[in-house]
């Protein structure tokens, strides 16, 4: 391990950042260092300090952040005796720039605002290569466009000349790699790159940044949480801790012996494909949920429904836009939900899986009446009351919406920053006419300790609470009318592993409990394996396949549903994702489908056919026996 | 996008029929007419009138007929080119108007880059440096400016302008050059007295715009891309200038459309009290003596104004904007 081939060297770095008078150090004295031409990944949880020793490398740190000691080195692979210590430059200084962007380039986490809205993508991309290589007109258009086609852009040429808002995430997320790479830069600082893509676009995008890394031979410093994809790239693992580096090692030797309690306890609160179902996710900061005794005896009593609670048939839902690049142009419709139809049964979890745009959320809008379905039926029956939830008016609607409540995605958002805790949760009450008073800061209170907060902290404003803490009161909020279902939209997707683990553990003990019967909504096949009974698979607003969580990944039938389990990182060294599939957003798989599950060719019509006992799959017709596996 | 422009020139044709017809009501309703209330200015003056006479004048010009037949008969002339006869001046409203119109088009013009000159600078630095002890003097000075009556400043810069530097302020240029050819001495007359209005009027203005840009700007540069920008080694002004300015210009844009009406309706208030000779007063005096046809065209030369800069600030709009070309017509 001689130092002198190291690209960069961290030693001893403390960042603290200013807070009105006082000031916070957020990285302290970290040390580690990142070999020429190899991965290394900086894991650990929002708020441990990696995204600001990612700026700090770049010289990009926020105002209120100061380099208060250590140096950073970094030796130039073009001019390997001189070594400069970046910590010491002047972050506006000519040098400093000619760094940030012509050697060291970085990767975003959100391509739909890393771009700017009003540049064309190629001009953007460009930028880099006329401040650091003098180089502009033609010969840069053609540089660019060679960038673009390198990083996987079917039509470079157009694709100079569009916009990022024409770009789907992952196209977006491409541009960006190729504007960080068009200088060829030794080393690449990729920040959360595919946290916020898709499974599949997440692996095309980390087999992208692979095969880059090996055509020009570049470092790259790899910032997540996400540990399946830490499995998969990197050569060297660092896990951050509260502004400390906990543990630091080459991937093999951390993964199969953590030496450090924090870096087991990360790896246990990861939900993964190959865990049992009954084993418990191990929360990092667990909470225990105090069932009310008021609330226990609630256990629903389903015996009186016979057939599902709610039973979705041919739902359908188009969105009109228009193409044209100027005003005019036809208008378009989008089928969002295509003559979708499930059943959920009393007391189960029903998981609906699907990438971006597939039209899972439009199904929990139309469900809760949100918004109008074109066509179709939703059957509601609780025991008591039955209803067909789309004909719903006026009093009737109203007092159905106490029967079915909603958990969203953003917990910031979600919660409106002037009102108390106290009066969140009591205003479905109070809308509803349940309870007033004194009952209802009572019920308030219960509520809190159901999602195991403190009772104490009813007084307070959202902003004094965290991202999980928060989507506790949410889902108090949802669960304050006590609704015979809940529908969980992407309600973890926001959060950080650690406490995505709570808010699992939470809403499988509250099903558990209080008979709850639950929709719920994610992207990520880990997620909705470890809470859900029985999952349906969407793409494109139908859905594609549905069978029982055992069966669906075990003996999974349509080309689509295998593909999304393929594209899943996991943390097992010995299963890595295959990326010479991923060739790109270019190619649309469907062409490749057996013919029984090919959209857009002519024959019969695509419909739901059974394969085995509640066992579904989109075909034309019966797949053949080969294609059922065992 | 020539779609569009068409469709928004026919879109224009109707609202300004709405308008024609509520500016014409909004005339007539006051009880009474120019001639009644002429009447009774030379009765209270102790004078006779001429009953006959008045009798007359409103047959010539058409009073005594329905109200709707007289609306048709001013909108059909001003579609012609003909906006009516101001009684008051006993001249036809276009060369009543017409003599004021390049004064006032001229000192709002000035008004109008002294704001922006004053503004862009003071609210980019605002904004950069937020919280410092620059971004609160200059916000004070501008909160100053947005909360001080027009009419008031004008008033003490008069004053002033007077015991410091013992000119006379008002009007826009010396007496001597009124209805005189344009000549290097009364270019340099008007360029004397244009100070103190452009001063006063643009002061609300400016502290306005600063606040405004001050805050779109803080909002952009937030923004992920503008660290992006930073990270590509763009220098810092260059990255300013080039992301969140440009992103934080749609307000101003769309400011075009409030800009040419008030261009020649020139500040009515501080152009009384500094007595300059632009459209504001002419507009205040027709609007009291009920002189119809005059403020009726003002008016109608107003809305119409407003309609094309509308027009002007959302073509700008969807050419410098891709988001708004792209997303027209994307609903739910």
């Amino acid at each position: 391990m001689s130092a002198n081939k190291d690209l960069l060297r961290v030693e001893n770095l403390s960042i603290s950042i200013a807070i009105q008078d006082t000031s916070l150090e957020v990285v302290k004295n970290a040390s580690f260092r990142i070999p020429a031409g190899k991965t290394v990944a900086l894991v650990g949880e929002s708020g441990s300090g990696k995204s600001i020793i990612a700026q700090s490398i770049l010289g990009i740190l926020p105002r209120v952040a100061r380099i208060t000691g250590g140096h950073i080195r970094f030796r130039d692979p073009l001019r390997p005796d001189d070594e400069c210590d970046i910590a010491a430059l002047d972050a506006d200084s000519a040098e400093m720039r000619a760094l940030r962007g012509g050697r060291i380039a970085i990767v975003f986490q959100e391509p739909m605002t890393s771009l700017s809205p009003l540049h064309k993508v190629g001009h953007q991309v460009e930028e880099a290569l006329v401040l650091h290589r003098q180089i502009a007109g033609t010969e840069a258009r053609a540089t660019t466009q060679e960038m673009l086609h390198l990083v996987g852009f079917p039509d470079p040429e157009r694709a100079y000349d569009m916009y990022p808002m024409e770009l789907s995430g992952g196209l977006r997320q491409r541009a960006m790699i190729a504007m960080a790479l068009i200088c060829r830069p030794a080393l690449l600082i990729a920040d959360e790159p595919t946290t916020a893509l898709d499974v599949t676009v997440q692996a095309q995008v980390l087999g992208l940044l692979k095969s880059l890394q090996a055509k020009l031979g570049m470092s790259l410093l790899l910032i997540t949480h996400d540990l399946g994809v830490v499995a998969n790239m990197a050569d060297e693992v660092v896990v951050i801790y509260h502004g400390e580096v906990v543990e630091a090692g080459p991937l093999e030797a951390i993964f199969k012996a953590p030496g450090h309690a924090y870096t087991r306890a990360l790896m246990k609160a990861v939900p993964d494909l190959d865990m049992d179902r009954d084993q418990k996710l191990v929360a990092l900061r667990d909470s225990t949920p105090v069932i009310p005794s008021s609330m226990k005896g609630q256990t629903r009593d389903f015996s009186r429904i016979d057939g599902p609670l709610l039973r979705v048939r041919n739902l359908s839902k188009s969105y009109v836009g228009k193409a044209g690049r100027w005003f005019g142009g036809a208008s378009t419709r989008t089928l969002a939900v295509d003559d979708v139809s499930f059943d959920v049964m009393p007391g189960e979890c029903f998981g609906i899986v699907g990438e971006s745009g597939c039209g899972k959320s439009t199904i929990s809008k139309l469900i809760m009446r949100a918004i109008e379905a074109d066509s179709g039926t939703i059957r509601f029956d609780n025991g008591t009351d039955a209803c067909d939830v789309l004909d719903l008016e006026g009093h009737a609607l109203k007092a159905f919406r106490k029967r079915i409540q909603i958990v969203f995605q953003d917990p910031f958002g979600s919660l409106s920053p002037r009102s108390t805790i106290l009066n969140t949760l009591s205003e479905p009450l109070e809308i509803h006419g349940v309870a007033s008073g004194k009952a209802n800061s009572r019920n308030a209170a219960e509520l809190m300790a159901l999602v195991g907060l403190q009772t104490s902290q009813l007084n307070r404003y959202p902003h004094s609470f965290s991202g999980g803490q928060r989507q506790r009161i949410g889902i108090a909020r949802a669960l304050a009318l006590s609704p015979d279902l809940l529908i969980c939209d992407e309600p973890v997707s926001a959060l950080d592993v650690s406490v995505q683990a709570q808010i699992l553990n939470l809403l499988k003990d509250l099903q558990k409990n209080l008979g709850l019967t639950m929709i719920f909504i994610s992207h990520n096949l880990a997620v909705v394996k470890y809470i859900a009974d029985r999952i349906a698979v969407m793409r494109r607003g139908r859905i594609v396949e549905v069978a029982d969580v055992e069966t669906l990944f075990a003996r999974p039938v349509h080309p689509y549903t295998k593909s999304l389990l393929a594209a899943v990182p996991t943390i097992r060294l010995d299963r890595k994702l295959d990326f010479s599939h991923h060739d790109g957003d270019t190619h649309d798989p469907a062409r490749d489908w057996p013919d029984e599950f090919k959209p857009g060719v002519n024959g019969d019509p695509l419909r739901l056919v059974p394969v085995a006992q509640d066992h579904w799959v989109l075909a034309r017709s019966l797949p053949s026996r080969e294609r059922i596996s065992a | 996008m020539l779609r569009y422009i068409v469709y928004r020139l026919l879109a224009a044709i109707p609202t300004l029929f709405l308008i024609s017809a509520l500016v014409f009501l909004i005339i007539e309703l006051p009880p009474g007419d120019y001639f009644e209330t002429y009447v009774a200015e030379l009765q209270a003056q102790g004078e006779t009138v001429d009953p006959k006479k008045i009798e007359y004048l409103k047959e010539q010009y058409g009073f005594d007929k329905p109200l709707l037949e007289r609306y048709f008969t001013w909108v059909g002339g001003m579609l012609q080119g003909d906006f009516g006869y101001s009684f008051e001046y006993e001249l036809p409203v276009s060369d009543v108007v017409g003599n004021r119109l390049y004064l006032t088009i001229v000192v709002s013009m000035v008004t109008i880059i002294f704001t922006w000159l004053i503004a862009f600078p003071i609210g980019i630095y605002s904004a950069t440096h937020q919280y410092s002890w620059g971004d609160y003097g200059l916000t004070f000075i501008g909160l100053l400016g947005l909360a001080t009556p027009n009419f008031l400043l004008a008033l003490i810069l008069l004053y002033l302008a007077n015991v410091w530097f013992g000119t006379s302020i008002g009007h826009l240029m010396d007496a001597r050059f009124i209805d005189q050819p344009m000549s290097w001495a009364k270019f340099r007359s008007m360029a004397e007295h244009m100070v103190i209005p452009v001063i006063v009027i643009g002061t609300a203005g400016t502290a306005g715009m600063i606040r405004r840009l001050r805050a779109n700007l803080l909002d952009e540069l937030q923004k992920q891309y503008v660290v992006t920008a930073r990270a590509k080694g763009v220098p810092p002004l260059r990255a300013l200038l080039k992301y969140p300015l440009r992103m934080s210009l749609n307000f101003f844009i769309a400011d075009i459309g409030s800009i040419l009406p008030a261009v020649i309706s020139g500040a009515e208030v501080v152009a009384i009290v500094l007595s300059l000779e632009t459209t504001g007063p002419l507009l205040i005096r027709a609007l009291q003596s009920q002189d119809m046809y005059l403020a009726g065209s003002f008016l109608m030369f107003l809305a119409t104004l407003t309609v094309i800069g509308v027009l002007i600030s959302d073509i700008a709009l969807a050419i410098l904007d891709p988001r708004i070309r792209l997303q027209e017509g994307r609903r739910r």
